[in-house]
């Protein structure tokens, strides 16, 4: 079955969505990074969409909630690199993301998480393998 | 005006919605819409896509190109022979729903689009056509 591949780096989990996403797609995403934050005591979480073109209220919602559920399991999340066509579409759609964190990029993103445990991670390993 | 039929695209699962999305892209790129046009139009059709779906029960995405004059657009319509919609006014308010979902599909996309209309009859189906111009 498809899945998103989670990566660790040190103390936090990235998650690059770079694929169109069917809505199963989307909700084993939420099973499998809760499990990962669980299994691996992550204090963060950095989920870059720069490749995602659009958002609808589906996967809006999804990333609300991966938002939500890492903030309950103690872990920060940080979403980067929403392209601008789509952050005016949900806007116009209704969606604002209240209370999901944003940077621009995956840097700015790092530097967010960084801040808020006073450490940097270190090395990527794919949870895949 | 003049209107060019496109393909007719089953809606019956989730990876139909997926190539609602991937149709109406390559249409809207293929009419010249900006990058944020042809992002709302993909938006809303995923939106109206997934309720053809999940609450029609399955229907069909028929596309069709339109030129008036020097203006070109795109219009989609989004037809199931479901279950309808008793309610339509509530229907078309935000965070109302019936299901799961937000409450967002039709009335989120019809502030994606220029033109929306929409025909239900309860026990009959649901026909949503909406329409951008470039």
């Amino acid at each position: 079955m498809d899945r998103i591949p989670i990566l660790r780096m040190g103390e936090f989990l990235l998650v690059t969505i770079q694929v169109d996403m069917h809505d199963q797609l989307a909700l084993t995403l939420q099973d499998d990074l809760t499990a990962a934050i669980q299994r691996l005591g992550a204090k963060g979480v950095l989920i870059d969409i720069s490749a995602l073109e659009m958002v609808d209220s589906f996967i809006g919602r999804m990333i609300a909630n991966l938002s939500r559920m890492s903030r309950i399991l103690d872990a920060h999340t940080v979403v980067v690199g929403m392209r601008p066509a789509v952050a005016i579409t949900l806007v116009e759609l209704g969606l604002s993301l209240a209370g999901v964190e944003t940077a621009l990029d995956v840097e700015r993103g790092m530097r967010r998480l960084r801040a808020s445990v006073g450490e940097s991670g270190a090395s990527i390993v794919d949870l895949g393998e | 005006m003049s209107t060019s039929a496109n393909d007719v695209l089953p809606l019956r699962n989730e990876h139909d919605i997926v190539l609602a999305r991937q149709q109406v892209r390559r249409l809207s790129q293929e009419l010249g819409f900006s990058l944020v046009d042809q992002t709302k139009m993909v938006t809303a059709a995923s939106e109206l896509a997934r309720n053809a779906v999940i609450y029609g029960k399955g229907g069909v995405l028929r596309s069709e190109t339109l030129t008036d004059g020097v203006r070109r657009g795109l219009r989609l319509h989004f037809i199931d022979e479901g279950p309808g919609i008793p309610d339509l006014t509530r229907a078309m308010t935000d965070g109302w729903t019936s299901g799961k979902g937000l409450g967002l599909g039709l009335s989120g996309a019809r502030r994606l689009v220029n033109d929306f209309d929409i025909e239900t009859a309860v026990g009959r189906g649901t026909r949503v056509t909406v329409t951008r111009w470039k």
